[in-house]
């Protein structure tokens, strides 16, 4: 534990370290890599959320896009109309989407593997045409989605806006993954583990499973939404088509690659997505011309075929997978 | 009233497409106990094989056949190679696969024909016969198609050894295997016919909204609530499902069109219908999980 802790340590004082060099190494920390290193920051907090209710409580759910929409539009029209601050936007968002996913949580609540997931995969499903809904038009701007401002850098901080966006950011994960790590080491996280594994046995301790099961799919919820909001200040646009089933799908992704209750696999899954998600323009031209196939690549032919392979060969995720070799070749060596 | 009338008849044709995607939905929830999230993409993925041998120069019908002739060899072999290994496996992972090849199928369809919507020709003749004014001649043609395919299944399962081999290793795989059935093999058949059924489902739905990688998304979602309206584990249920639900999504439609036209609030149209979808999904799933038709399911614990 000391150690994992040190590397913890050691990482987030690199963290905060490497972009005050911008000076020094102007290219190999442009603005560009800032901004991608922030949405990867932004996906590890979504791909958290969604491990939280899978990983460690043993929900499905193929449809977090749904409250990472929520989130996004909370912050949105936060923004848009009442002229929030952005910061002031991701408690808000974090609160809306707790309802939101406590009472999704309720009929849940029925549901059981399979017909959870179908159940989330429809409202994944439904989510653009929800967000499309006329009534709603007036505050969420239909087709068009809502055009927003990127945050400005506070106090005359010496920092470009990507690098402060970057700062918040990390600012806004570390929270979250310091309060998740502390919840899931408590008294409540060991009952929402219990309910993952035993689920009865749980029940006969005294756990209320329906009380612990929705405030779980609340928080899950609350933690995905965050990352939308926090989306929306970065992207400075949201639009229903962005939240379309493949943006579940690539939580599903980092859920899978990072390791099913991992929260440091919860960094690795968002850190991956978003790079394959990056490079999937350089690796459709390697198809392209370096192997002469007629096709375009997409991220999501990678993304698929990587679901498959890893539920075959890493059951535990990319970084489980890895340590488990790790740990053979240390075998090995006597 | 031959404006409602023409709903429920568009309806019905609406249906009859839920209908088979239901009935492939259901004929592997019956077997293996798996919701096969991938049954849009890989219908989709049929319906451009079929076009594809169309402008290879084939007939509408020579390549509707071969179509879902490779339908099937592609639902076996996913069946054999991708899902055999993983038999014992927890759900999470069996989902995961599924929604893995939903993303392989989509992309490779728009990797291989790219993602501009293009028109897919009808093979029903274009003069209005049946009831004019009513229903279209593709509507009228496609309920006919799809009511001879569940007819061929339905005589396929209750007539021929094959098929009561396969509703044996479906209902009871350790006595079927007993009696010398050869279970693995039926699943993998099952996912065959699985896949057939639903590559109909999209050569027949292609002509009405166009084809394109995405278009199963929203009738795979009418299936799922088709298959859970009339209980995911009865076949004929969910058939009737796809009925029920098709007309209903059309009567919705239509009542928010009429409330509108009568007191100019809108509250439902076109444009949700998968809204409809999601609302119908989990209300059944919450309320009646057994369906209309289906047997509730006792667990023992």
């Amino acid at each position: 534990m000391a150690t994992s802790k040190k590397w913890v340590l050691g990482l987030v004082v690199l963290a905060v370290v490497v972009p005050l060099l911008k000076p020094v190494f102007p290219d190999a920390i442009s603005d560009y890599r800032l901004f991608l290193v922030s949405t990867m920051i932004i996906a590890s907090i979504a791909v958290l959320g969604l491990n939280l209710l899978t990983g460690f409580n043993g929900q499905f759910s193929l449809g977090h896009g749904a409250f990472y929409a929520v989130g996004a539009y909370t912050a949105a029209i936060l923004m848009d109309q009442l002229s929030f601050p952005y910061w002031a936007t991701i408690p808000a968002a974090a609160i809306v989407c707790f309802i939101v996913g406590y009472l999704f949580g309720l009929p849940a609540l029925r549901l059981e593997g399979h017909y959870l997931a179908l159940a989330t995969f429809a409202l994944a499903l439904a989510v653009p045409q929800i967000l499309k809904y006329r009534w709603l038009e007036g505050l969420t701007g239909g087709v068009q989605g809502i055009v927003l401002l990127k945050p400005e850098v506070p106090f005359g901080l010496p920092l470009t806006e990507d690098q402060w966006l970057y700062y918040f950011c990390l600012i806004t994960m570390i929270i979250l993954f310091w309060a998740a790590a502390n919840m899931l080491d408590s008294r409540s996280g060991r009952a929402m583990m219990a309910i993952r594994d035993q689920n009865m046995a749980a029940e006969t301790m005294g756990i209320d499973i329906a009380l612990y099961k929705t405030v779980t799919f609340g928080i899950s919820a609350a933690y995905t939404g965050i990352a939308g909001a926090l989306s929306a200040s970065a992207i400075a646009f949201v639009a229903p088509d962005s939240f379309t089933i493949f943006l579940s799908i690539k939580f599903l992704i980092g859920l899978v690659v990072g390791g099913i209750g991992s929260l440091a696999g919860s960094v690795i899954g968002g850190i991956f997505y978003v790079l394959v998600d990056n490079s999937a323009q350089a690796l459709s031209q390697f198809v392209k011309n370096g192997l002469g196939l007629p096709f375009d690549l997409s991220a999501y032919t990678v993304f698929g075929i990587l679901l498959i392979v890893i539920i075959y060969l890493m059951p535990t995720g990319l970084a489980g997978g890895l340590q488990a070799v790790w740990r053979r070749f240390q075998a090995a060596r006597g | 009233m031959e404006q409602f009338l023409q709903q429920i008849a568009s309806g019905l044709a609406n249906g009859a497409i839920y209908a088979c995607v239901a009935l492939a939905l259901v004929m592997i929830y019956v077997s293996t106990d798996h919701i096969n999230f991938a049954q849009g993409e890989m219908a989709m993925f049929s319906t451009y094989l079929s076009w594809q041998l169309m402008t290879w120069g084939l007939s509408f019908w020579g390549a509707f056949v071969i179509a879902v002739a490779l339908s099937f060899v592609m639902g076996v072999a996913i069946e054999r190679l991708i899902l055999r290994p993983l038999h014992t496996a927890p759900i999470l992972s069996i989902i995961v696969v599924f929604i893995g090849l939903l993303a392989i199928f989509n992309s490779m369809a728009g990797a291989i024909w790219s993602y501009l919507i293009k028109e897919y020709p009808s093979p029903f003749p274009k003069s209005s016969f049946g009831i004019a004014g009513v229903i279209g001649s593709h509507q009228l043609g496609v309920v006919i198609v799809t009511l001879i395919v569940l007819g061929l299944l339905f005589a396929f399962f209750r007539y021929t050894p094959l098929g009561l081999a396969m509703r044996a290793a479906a209902q009871n795989p350790q006595m079927a295997r007993l009696v010398g059935v050869r279970v693995d093999w039926m699943l993998a058949l099952g996912w065959g016919l699985a896949a057939s059924v639903g590559a109909v489902a999209g050569i027949m739905v292609a002509h009405i909204v166009y084809l394109d990688p995405n278009m199963m998304a929203g009738i795979l979602l009418y299936a799922f609530a088709s298959a859970l309206v009339g209980g995911i584990s009865t076949p004929a249920g969910a058939v009737a499902g796809g009925f029920i639900v098709g007309v209903l999504e059309n009567m919705v439609a239509y009542a928010g069109n009429q409330i509108e036209q009568a007191t100019g609030i809108y509250i439902i149209g076109n444009g949700e219908k998968l809204t409809v979808a999601l609302i119908i999904v989990i209300f059944v799933l919450t309320v009646k999980p057994a369906g209309l038709f289906g047997r509730v399911v006792v667990k023992r614990v």
